[in-house]
């Protein structure tokens, strides 16, 4: 057992820091929230220079090898950031069915244009009625000749708004909560019949709604009526790197916080040297040093072969990191008082984006209960 | 950087398996499953056959009968036994007062404590509070005075855990009244318990069990080579022993064995229309614990697998605090649920301190044993510098506040 980086992802560090901390404060970050898109192109292509789009990806496909430590490490990163860019709908969602369900052909088709930037990717799944549940699939996918024609809404598609390609779920057999029947298709963004509606997300992100009316799927993976693994799967590595894009918002609320308390003065001396507001502040670092061990272990478990150890541990991640979440975020404007409370100041903005981690991907309340359901972590004696 | 454990520490957790199967007494297990404390005789049972293999002080530096293990290594040793359940080698002698023999004591100290202390030939207690000296640890009073070849001791010490069985105690002293600082006055003693002018009176805790003592100082004499260290520098010793304390007091182990144990306990304990484990609301506070715990685990192994490179800096590592609080509320949640989980028959009230009160059985003995040990866990967030000390400080020494 060994929590060291290497050298390598010592460096990967050192170098994205270097980039934010150059290019991505929180004035930046306003004035790349302003631009059309709701995020900088510029910024992007640096990512891709720095490797970052293409890391994940086997070299054999175009990208560089990395493993979920380095997911752990990058998603960290932006969270510090409150980065506004697509990485994690294009590079960890999209590049999810890439690495775990595309054949060679399409890995190789479509990794070298996520590395270098120009595909941008999405997952279309969530629908009005499916709330957390990854099987709740009403989108259909109908037979048509040697292909497959979509229809159906999707809803919040992280990034659906910029999209190139999506990967989408759709039944091809059976009725709205089987969990058999579920197929992944990829769908191109300008197909006939796809239309999306894009808005900001409540942390300043973006999303899209997504109509398909009788869309040509350019390919399916896998089997069309198993892909409930391979959305699991990918949903699996989206926790881990939610996770520790939740660490860096949660260390980074914590610094503001205590760069705060030290600063601010009230009835004579620094707000910091009241004892109440220091046990908060320990609480706080509480939560973010056991949020920071449960992406860590999260990272650890998108490796582990047993399907179902798997999905439990990532139940007890998303779980714990939605409880430390609400927590640090909820004292960290607190602790701020008036000043956390406006939309200048960066400490609401990471507040909202921790709220809106816990809603991805199934909040706290959804995991508890399918852990508890799951049997929990713990053998009985 | 590699979460597994690897091979090697794998076959060790199986040697250490195989070696509890062989040498703990099964009557220790099941005692101590069912929740009771194991009785003297069990923990020097135990703590015998361990420093027969080599493994009672695995931390103590090599040449004092330590192993040279990795931070990791150990961990799994008392991962183990917590899980087994085995009692743990006694903390007074291998986690307290060892380490501070073996840091700051002399020669003569360590040949003649260290070997006895391993093998629990004698059984050492703690002599820190006062009844005017808890989370201020500093303004303690009882005081020594040197007296040519002797420390003349008077005052009260309080809290002492399992004194009843002890031979030694180590204590601190004010023994110069005048210095300027309250730390800077205070001695490290190590005392015969047998010594004239000694008195321990028990305090029985709301559980009921006997745990904890008084004990009286009474002009009793001891010798001068009986001190550790510098005379007014303990202070240095008990910080040095107290940093010590608050990475074991995680208790992962015993937790996990305790969650095993109310999982199987409450998929048969009546719940009204199911058992207990059936029911939603008991079900999602065991989960959220489990999941709590897992944390807690991992936040442990990055602490231990940090500590060579903390030892270098000679810098406290600031997630220990967090151990403390995390696991002292772990443990406690995990005692409410046995609560939970016993209904009306955990009215029934155990005597800790007798043996067969239950017999013929009232009520099953984890039921009758889950207020008790509720009631005593209360300690768990008091002891070892209280959470709030622990809070206070994470806010000095690593939050800049």
């Amino acid at each position: 057992m060994d929590f060291d980086f290497s050298e390598e992802q010592r460096m990967l560090a050192d170098s994205l820091g270097k980039l934010i901390s150059d290019r991505y404060g929180f004035e930046n970050r306003k004035a790349y929230a302003k631009q059309p898109e709701g995020w900088s192109r510029e910024i992007w292509a640096a990512y891709a220079e720095m490797g970052i789009l293409g890391l994940p990806f086997s070299e054999e496909d175009g990208g560089f090898g990395g493993g979920a430590v380095e997911t752990m490490i990058v998603a960290e990163a932006l969270g510090g950031a409150l980065g506004l860019e697509p990485w994690f709908a294009t590079v960890v969602l999209g590049g999810g069915f890439l690495r775990h369900g595309a054949d060679a052909a399409m890995r190789q088709a479509l990794v070298p244009l996520v590395a270098e930037g120009s595909l941008l990717l999405a997952f279309a799944h969530t629908e009005p009625n499916a709330r957390f549940d990854l099987h709740h699939v009403e989108t259909t996918a109908t037979r048509d000749g040697d292909g497959w024609v979509l229809r159906g809404r999707k809803g919040v598609v992280l990034h659906g708004d910029v999209a190139g390609k999506m990967f989408v779920t759709a039944r091809t057999a059976g009725g709205p909560r089987d969990e058999a029947g579920i197929g992944v298709f990829l769908v191109d963004a300008g197909a006939a019949g796809l239309t999306r509606r894009g808005y900001a997300t409540s942390d300043g992100l973006r999303a899209a709604e997504i109509t398909l009316d009788g869309v040509r799927a350019e390919a399916v993976l896998g089997n069309p009526a198993g892909g409930l693994p391979l959305v699991r799967r990918v949903v699996e590595d989206a926790i881990a790197a939610l996770a520790s894009e939740a660490v860096g918002a949660m260390d980074a609320s914590l610094k503001l916080t205590l760069e705060y308390m030290r600063t601010r003065k009230q009835f004579g001396r620094a707000i910091g040297a009241f004892q109440s507001l220091q046990h908060r502040a320990a609480d706080m670092m509480v939560s973010l040093e056991q949020a920071r061990s449960m992406a860590m272990y999260a990272a650890m478990m998108t490796d582990e072969p047993d399907a179902g150890e798997r999905a439990r541990a990532m139940h007890a991640v998303k779980l714990q990191m939605g409880r430390f979440s609400k927590f640090v975020g909820q004292q960290a404007i607190q602790l701020h008082g008036g000043i956390g409370m406006t939309m200048e100041y960066a400490v609401g903005h990471y507040f909202k984006r921790l709220t809106t981690i816990d809603t991805q991907f199934g909040d706290a309340e959804h995991h508890l209960s399918a852990l508890a359901e799951a049997g929990g972590l713990f053998e009985a004696a | 950087m590699d979460l597994r454990f690897n091979d090697e520490e794998r076959a060790f957790r199986q040697e250490v398996r195989e070696f509890i199967a062989a040498n703990l007494p099964n009557e220790t297990r099941e005692r101590m499953a069912a929740g009771r404390t194991p009785t003297k005789a069990m923990v020097v049972q135990w703590q015998r056959a361990l420093n027969a293999k080599g493994w009672a002080v695995p931390h103590w530096p090599v040449e004092h009968g330590g192993t040279g293990w990795s931070a990791i290594k150990r961990f799994i040793l008392s991962e183990e036994m917590q899980q087994w359940p085995a009692p743990s080698p006694l903390g007074f002698n291998c986690a307290m007062v060892g380490p501070v023999i073996c840091a700051f004591g002399t020669e003569a100290q360590k040949q003649r404590f260290l070997p006895r202390m391993k093998n629990l030939d004698d059984w050492w207690a703690q002599g820190f509070s006062e009844p005017g000296a808890g989370s201020d640890l500093a303004s303690l009073k009882c005081a020594s005075k040197r007296e040519g070849e002797f420390f003349i001791v008077n005052g009260q010490k309080t809290w002492t855990t399992l004194a009843q069985h002890a031979d030694w105690i180590f204590v601190l002293v004010r023994s110069n009244p005048a210095a300027a600082k309250p730390q800077e006055g205070i001695s490290f003693l190590l005392v015969d318990l047998a010594s004239p002018g000694i008195t321990v009176r028990p305090i029985i805790t709301i559980d009921g069990a006997h745990e904890v003592n008084e004990v009286f100082f009474d002009d009793v004499k001891v010798p001068v080579e009986n001190l550790v260290g510098t005379e007014n520098k303990g202070w240095d010793c008990a910080k040095f022993l107290l940093s010590n304390e608050r990475t074991g007091q995680a208790r992962v182990g015993a937790s996990k064995e305790r969650i095993r144990r109310l999982k199987r306990i409450a998929a048969e304990a009546p719940g009204g229309a199911t058992p207990m484990l059936q029911n939603p609301r008991f079900r999602d506070k065991l989960t959220e614990v489990e999941a709590q715990l897992k944390a807690l685990e991992m936040t442990t192994l990055r602490v231990l697998a940090n500590e060579n490179k903390r030892l270098a800096e000679g810098k406290p590592d600031p997630a220990s605090s967090v151990l403390k609080i995390r696991g002292t509320e772990i443990q406690q949640a995990i005692s409410e649920l046995f609560v939970e989980a016993a209904g009306p028959y955990g009215l029934v009230g155990a005597d800790p301190e007798l043996d067969r009160w239950n017999e013929p059985e009232l009520a099953p003995e984890w039921a009758t044993m889950a207020q008790p040990t509720y009631f005593n866990w209360r300690k768990q967030s008091i002891y070892g510098g209280s959470n709030e000390i622990q809070r206070n400080i994470m806010a000095k020494a690593f939050l800049g506040l």
